[in-house]
């Protein structure tokens, strides 16, 4: 396991490994996305007191959830970048700031346009509201940070310093609801309780998520390759490719 | 793992732990401007503003919803199972705005303690269910 490990961290093996599987990953996500959207779109029944207009919870939750996920990622390979110096967590979290902060605002754009016929308003200060405009704003600082600073390797320490701070957001953005009166609705699904959502509309949500966490994992495998040719343009493996 | 790398790790914690006992005070200190809301309870004893406008939330009482006058204002008691408030609002309601639903209004009180509303939000519940099955769910729903 640990071989393992310490072999996918080697450029030339994880570029070698990730061509492979990118095509793989892209059929899973064209099915994960075709079922999930038909399910969410045709299947579901409409909701008892937002008719139709939930639907947009097949792309706005999943995205919510993974514009946490991404930067929990991001903050682990902080963490290996100060403790092991590994080169490839740098590019991994470089490659993975851009596809966070769009998912992030996408959760903002649709939560926003949902707002204004249910709730009445495209904007509140509330707390969730807040704390996720934060969460994209910490993106578009590690992204700026990176852009900054010429040598890579300093700035690969640069934003994972930065990138582990901003982890304190995290559960402040989950548990926002719980702690303080917000506009924005509790948890349904990620509570210890059953969730309150019906199996019809819980089965394409969940298959949503898994679409987008799988597009995740291809859009960061092509970003890393291409990271990783950038800053290794003048070693021998890439020479030979 | 090396001395070295154990060394960066407490680092790492000491770090994040530090940014999150500053963080975790901030909010606590600033408690009350998170708040996104007041309750119809909190507003009656007096914890509310009096000189600005605040939002008070709560739940709108089945079977108060009236519109007296030129139909445009709309009054209704707002209540959270303990103390209720009349609230006054001239405007246009949002589409979840129903009795027995959870919302919130922006405004202030007046002299006799009916709150005037400036803008009225409605608060989605987490409950998401085909119409049939909230029909069958009726009795229970409507005691939440």
């Amino acid at each position: 396991m640990f071989l393992w490990f310490h072999k996918l961290g080697s450029p030339p093996h994880f570029y070698r490994i990730a061509g492979k599987w990118i095509p793989w990953l892209g059929w899973i996500f064209l099915l994960l996305l075709a079922a999930g959207l038909y399910g969410g779109l045709v299947e579901a029944p409409p909701d008892y007191q937002q008719g139709e207009s939930y639907r947009i919870i097949f792309v706005h939750v999943p995205s919510a959830w993974m514009s946490l996920f991404i930067y929990v990622v991001m903050a682990i390979c902080g963490a290996i970048i100060i403790i092991w110096h590994m080169k490839l967590a740098e590019v991994v979290l470089i490659s993975s700031a851009p596809i966070g902060a769009s998912f992030t605002f996408l959760a903002l754009v649709t939560g926003s346009l949902w707002g204004k016929p249910m709730w009445g308003t495209y904007w509140v200060w509330d707390a969730r509201l807040t704390s996720e405009l934060i969460l994209l704003f910490l993106y578009l600082g590690i992204i700026g940070l990176h852009n900054a600073i010429d040598d890579k390797r300093t700035a690969g320490r640069a934003v994972a310093i930065l990138a582990l701070v901003g982890v304190v957001n995290i559960p402040i953005i989950h548990y926002s609801v719980e702690w303080w009166h917000s506009l924005h609705q509790g948890p349904t699904v990620t509570k210890f309780d059953k969730p309150s959502i019906h199996w019809s509309m819980l089965l394409p949500l969940l298959l949503m998520a898994l679409a987008f966490q799988v597009y995740y994992v291809l859009a960061l495998f092509q970003k890393c390759r291409a990271e990783l040719l950038r800053r290794e343009r003048n070693s021998k493996w890439v020479e030979e490719l | 793992m090396t001395p070295a790398r154990k060394k960066r790790l407490a680092l790492i914690l000491l770090m994040v732990g530090g940014v999150a006992t500053g963080v975790g005070f901030a909010l606590k200190s600033l408690d009350q401007n998170i708040m996104f809301f007041f309750s119809p309870s909190e507003v009656i004893s007096g914890k509310a503003p009096t000189d600005k406008l605040f939002r008070m939330g709560g739940m709108v009482v089945e079977g108060s919803v009236h519109r007296p006058g030129d139909g445009l204002t709309v009054e209704f008691d707002l209540t959270d199972n303990e103390h209720s408030v009349i609230v006054k609002y001239t405007g246009i309601l949002p589409d979840l705005f129903r009795e027995g639903q959870g919302i919130i209004a922006n405004g202030k009180l007046n002299a006799s303690g009916e709150f005037i509303a400036e803008e009225v939000l409605a608060k989605h519940d987490e409950n998401y269910m085909p119409p049939e099955l909230a029909d069958m769910h009726d009795g229970k729903e409507s005691a939440q």
